[in-house]
């Protein structure tokens, strides 16, 4: 299932054009498939953590043989090949995590347990992160539903709601607005739990706390991030008000969402038909056969089409999620958990990025965006768990 | 609750999702097309501008090639300094320019292609034709200028400019560039003139490679040739007018009155229209929009509003008649003017008492108050009054706009009882309080088109066709309401008492010394008072020289209005002229070169210098005129080019 075409379409397996090989890719997805439906359910459980340990080596590899594209030193080249080892450690981490938490010795409302889940999960984000894919290292961030439905305690959700809510008003309205902001809110609070001792130590030091990240926000945002990553925060949250300075960068760095949002918007309703849109014919979204697929769908499918694919991922990862749930092992429970919220990133960061929704960050569309690593593992990490799903009647 | 969050999100994400599409794909949409598209190369292809000639077939706009160097700022790449400044010495700026140039360019559109120097002389163009390769972002141009063959007729011909901003926002058609009419007939047949440009989409890639027709071409247009058009000015006639306009302000309207076509629509001062081609056309341009005390872009014959003074007085007679107030034996009793309560309206010296052909040729007063009076009395109220003959006096194409296919106009006015109502109150005015309309002055305003329109209606006896200026369109005809008869409100029988007192102005009346031999001519002198403003103050001027005349007595085939500005009275100036010009419509040649020699060897410039000299000045008869060289008459307007039929 590939969007990608230029030019005319000659052999559907030419290995000189994009189309050629995204077909052989998908013909060895499909051997994938069959491969991992084949083996035992019980053998991903058994072998997930050599399977983690393997993908964790892979990873490390990379700082040795690896090859540099768009400077990210992620790729293996074998022949004319090349293989992506993150696209795999996504699952190899959702299984390794699976693994450790269904094991009967952790309980994860323990610091200690937390703390080694963590160390599991950010072994190979921070791998990735080092090779300069920052994209890649976002998924990751998936784990924390995976925690959170496996009880971690709420005040982790509450904190990390706070952070996104703070760094956003600091941004948009200035640290001394948002202070403000928390001394009215904590008043609120205050006023509201009247009856009993109001709790004005903790109180303060929420406060503080607060405060303290609203400045720190502000300073990461001014004097750590770099001008072109300002400015893709600057357009989304709308900071920058001079016209002529917008028009600017809109035509500079922000030239593919710009040109991705007009595809998407030129489509109209019912969409300019299949190899019909202008846009992408002429390569004006540049990455559109990979990240920026979504807008090459928006263009020739129209409303009609890119809100039936919105609506299928919705489907697909809504189905995962109900799927998990009604797992009767954990790991199995787990391992789903992970792939619906792996899934649900991608689908997130992707298409509300070409959307313009979200700052532009480079990460695939399961199963649209061009590329066979990112390809295999997406089939490999959605087909362990149908394969898992298939064995629950006969488990334990 | 923990188990639904990630459902909770991911349904949320969604219906984000499908709204945001909604409001990109359905709501922004702005029925997208490929005019939009910039993946889409535009490349027009401009036709040949449409011909004018004149109403026997001479060419008077033709076109003649110019080069533009066109900029599209995106694909500019910055220039060693040798390279910038042998470009900068090629098109003839210096580099702080060249970067003042780029930058404004670039701030209008970085991707829309812009003109950067225009009118490239032959020369280097030839010169930069083969350098220009070098230089990224940078192609020339061919477009076609007009080129015009006379030096006369700049209202009338007009011109032709870039479009604004306003115009490209109003009408898709045009872009950043093109060119458009201005003013006359440029303006008024534009859509025929211009034709239709043909555009040939071209698929771009993102580096701005053109990579090959868009969908094979199926949405590229031919473009369609621009028409040519016959006007129905003669041009010597024209020529003629604007010779002896020469040093004086004014306009001269004539129109055939069988057919509504205008012979010639001078308006003095005028220009070379050939001064607003090309490169000097903006400077060109901006000093002749600055004068305003000559006021040369303004167009005394159509946009000129006078009280009409006594031609429209004949008119009085007319309704008189019709309503059947008067009779042409009827006469009135006039002392050096006509009294009203403790008022009077002046007349000169006559005979008295006065009929109808006496009071038409010896203009006189007291005769038009009193016709005036029975109109307006004849019904219960003044209002009913003012309003009969207003019906009447607007079917002559007065007090509104003539509705025709030229550029500018004016209205004019003609007063009703609204007028007065408003100015007095319901009930509370009586005839008397507009007795000036009895001999044209005061409320009454026209255009001398109006007046020359009036003139040919008297002619027709009852009808007029609306004047206008186009003659013919290669294959199509010319639109209904220029060919379909316009009646008066007065029947036929009423005209020839007034068309003999008009007759009689020539032969024994106001205009007796300015006959021509061999033509019957009627016609009618005025003068109109005004005045202007000097230091917040309100100032007389010397009168206005006006005539309106129609020739020969019986099927006329020429009627036309003539006001001289400060000419003082009608025969003066404004008669002379209007015989002239009958005379070389009708004969080709002039017999009465006495006329023309006085009329060039006299100038109104010192007259026009007068209020603007901050000194006090003498108007009307305390005035002497000035003299001046004879201006040269030009061998080809001596005799007939050809006979007119
Ligand atoms: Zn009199």
């Amino acid at each position: 299932m590939s969007a990608s075409h230029t030019g005319e379409i000659t052999n559907f397996f030419d290995m000189s054009q994009p189309y050629g090989k995204q077909a052989v890719f998908i013909v060895l997805a499909f051997i994938l498939i069959a491969i991992t439906l084949s083996l035992e359910a019980k053998f991903y459980e058994r072998f997930a953590s050599i399977i983690y340990l393997i993908s964790l080596l892979s990873l490390v590899g990379l700082f040795l043989f690896g090859k540099n594209v768009n400077g990210a030193t992620s790729w293996y080249g074998i022949g004319g090949m090349t293989l992506q080892p993150s696209e795999f450690a996504k699952f190899a981490t959702a299984l390794a995590v699976a693994k450790y938490i269904s094991d009967l010795e952790t309980d994860l409302t323990t610091i200690k347990d937390q703390v080694r889940t963590m160390v599991i999960i950010l072994l190979p984000a921070f791998l990735i992160l080092l090779q300069n894919d920052a994209g890649s290292t976002l998924v990751y961030g998936a784990f924390f539903f995976v925690l959170y439905r496996e009880g971690i305690q709420q005040i982790y959700l509450i904190a990390l709601a706070t952070l996104v809510g703070i760094a956003v008003i600091t941004l948009k309205f200035g640290i001394l607005t948002t202070v403000l902001i928390l001394v009215v809110l904590g008043l609120m609070v205050n006023l509201y739990l009247r009856k009993r001792k109001p709790p004005i130590i903790p109180s303060i030091v929420i406060l503080l706390i607060s405060s303290l990240l609203a400045v720190s926000v502000s300073f990461f945002y001014k004097s750590i991030l770099k001008p072109h990553q300002q400015d893709r925060i600057s357009l989304w949250l709308r900071l920058e008000k001079d016209p002529d300075k917008i028009q600017q960068m809109k035509q500079t760095i922000l030239y593919n969402l710009n040109e991705s949002e007009k595809a998407i918007s030129s489509g109209g309703f019912k969409g300019k038909g299949y190899l019909e849109g202008t846009r992408t014919t002429g390569k004006f979204v540049p990455e559109q056969h990979t990240d920026y697929i979504f807008s090459t769908v928006g263009e020739e499918w129209g409303f009609l089409g890119s809100s039936i694919v919105v609506i299928l991922f919705v489907l697909l990862i809504g189905r995962v999620v109900v799927l998990a749930e009604s797992q009767k092992s954990q790991f199995s429970r787990v391992y789903g958990y992970s792939v619906a919220a792996i899934f649900f990133i991608h689908f997130l960061i992707n298409v509300g990025m070409v959307m313009g929704l979200i700052p532009t960050v480079g990460i695939p569309l399961p199963f649209f965006s061009y590329g066979g690593s990112a390809l295999w593992g997406f089939t490999i990490l959605l087909f362990i768990f149908v394969k898992l799903d298939s064995n629950k009647i006969n488990e334990w | 609750m923990r188990k639904f969050l990630l459902l909770f999100l991911v349904v949320f994400v969604g219906v984000v999702f499908l709204g945001r599409l909604f409001y990109l794909q359905v709501y922004s949409f702005d029925s997208y097309n490929i005019i939009e598209d910039n993946a889409i190369r535009r490349v027009y292809d401009y036709p040949k501008r449409g011909y004018v000639y004149d109403r026997n077939g001479k060419l008077l706009v033709a076109n003649q090639p110019s080069y533009d160097i066109m900029v599209i700022p995106r694909e500019v790449t910055d220039m060693e300094d040798d390279l910038l400044s042998e470009f900068c010495g090629l098109i003839g700026i210096s580099p702080e320019e060249y970067e003042k140039k780029l930058e404004k360019a670039y701030r209008y559109s970085p991707r829309l292609p812009q003109v950067f120097i225009s009118h490239l002389s032959k020369d280097d163009y030839a010169i930069l034709q083969e350098k220009m390769r070098k230089f990224d972002g940078y192609y020339i141009q061919k477009r076609s200028l007009r080129s015009y063959q006379t030096a006369i007729g700049a209202n009338v011909l007009g011109d032709i400019g870039e479009v604004n901003q306003r115009i490209i926002n109003r009408d898709p058609y045009y872009r950043l560039g093109d060119l458009i009419g201005k003013q006359g007939v440029e303006i008024s047949y534009e859509n025929t003139l211009r034709g239709q440009k043909g555009v040939k989409y071209i698929q771009k890639d993102r580096f701005n490679k053109d990579i090959g027709p868009y969908k094979e071409g199926i949405y590229d247009t031919l473009p369609v040739p621009g028409k040519d058009i016959t006007i129905t000015i003669d041009a010597t006639l024209q020529e003629y007018g604007e010779l002896l306009m020469t040093n004086k302000r004014g306009g001269i309207i004539a129109i055939e009155p069988s057919s509504g076509e205008i012979l010639a629509m001078v308006s003095a001062p005028s220009y070379d229209p050939n001064i607003l081609v090309g490169r000097e056309r903006s400077k060109n341009f901006t000093k002749l929009y600055r004068d305003s005390i000559a006021n040369p872009l303004f167009d005394r014959g159509l946009q000129a509003m006078y009280p009409p003074g006594s031609p429209f007085k004949t008119l009085n007679s007319l309704i008189g008649l019709q309503e059947g107030v008067v009779s042409v034996s009827d006469r009135f009793t006039c002392s050096m003017g006509y009294r009203y309560g403790n008022r009077r309206m002046g007349c000169h010296a006559h005979h008295s008492p006065v009929n109808m052909n006496l009071g038409i040729y010896e203009s006189c007063n007291a005769y038009f108050a009193n016709v005036y009076r029975r109109i307006i009395d004849k019904y219960d109220t003044p209002a009913k009054g003012m309003d009969a003959w207003h019906k009447h006096v607007t079917s002559f194409g007065l007090g509104n706009y003539l509705n025709n296919d030229l550029s500018v106009g004016q209205p004019g006015k003609v007063p009703s009882s609204i007028t007065y109502n408003r100015a007095y109150g319901e009930n509370r005015w009586y005839t008397t309080f507009t007795l000036s309309n009895a001999i044209g002055q005061g409320e009454v305003l026209a255009t001398p088109i109006q007046l020359a329109n009036m003139a040919a209606a008297i002619g027709n006896r009852g009808f007029y066709y609306t004047p206008h200026i186009i003659k013919s369109i290669e294959d199509e005809t010319i639109p209904e309401q220029f060919t379909t008869k316009k009646y008066t409100t007065i029947d036929k029988q009423h005209f020839e008492p007034v068309i003999r007192g008009m007759y009689d102005v020539y032969n024994k009346g106001t205009a007796k010394w300015v006959q021509v031999p061999g033509i019957e001519i009627c016609g009618k002198t005025g003068t109109a008072e005004n005045f202007t403003r000097i230091d917040g103050k309100k100032v007389q001027l010397t009168d206005h020289s006006i005539f309106m005349a129609f020739a020969p007595k019986n099927n006329p085939k020429i009627a036309l209005a003539v006001f001289v500005e400060n000419g003082y009275w009608g025969s003066r100036f404004a008669g002379k002229m209007a015989s002239l010009m009958i005379e070389k419509h009708l004969k080709g040649t002039i017999s009465r070169t006495d006329l023309e020699d006085w009329v060039l060897t006299h100038s109104l410039e010192n007259e026009y210098n007068k209020p603007l000299s901050n000194e006090p000045f003498k108007i009307n008869g305390e005035t002497e005129l000035q003299l001046v060289d004879k201006v040269e008459v030009p061998e080809h307007l001596k005799y007939p080019e050809k006979t007119s039929e």
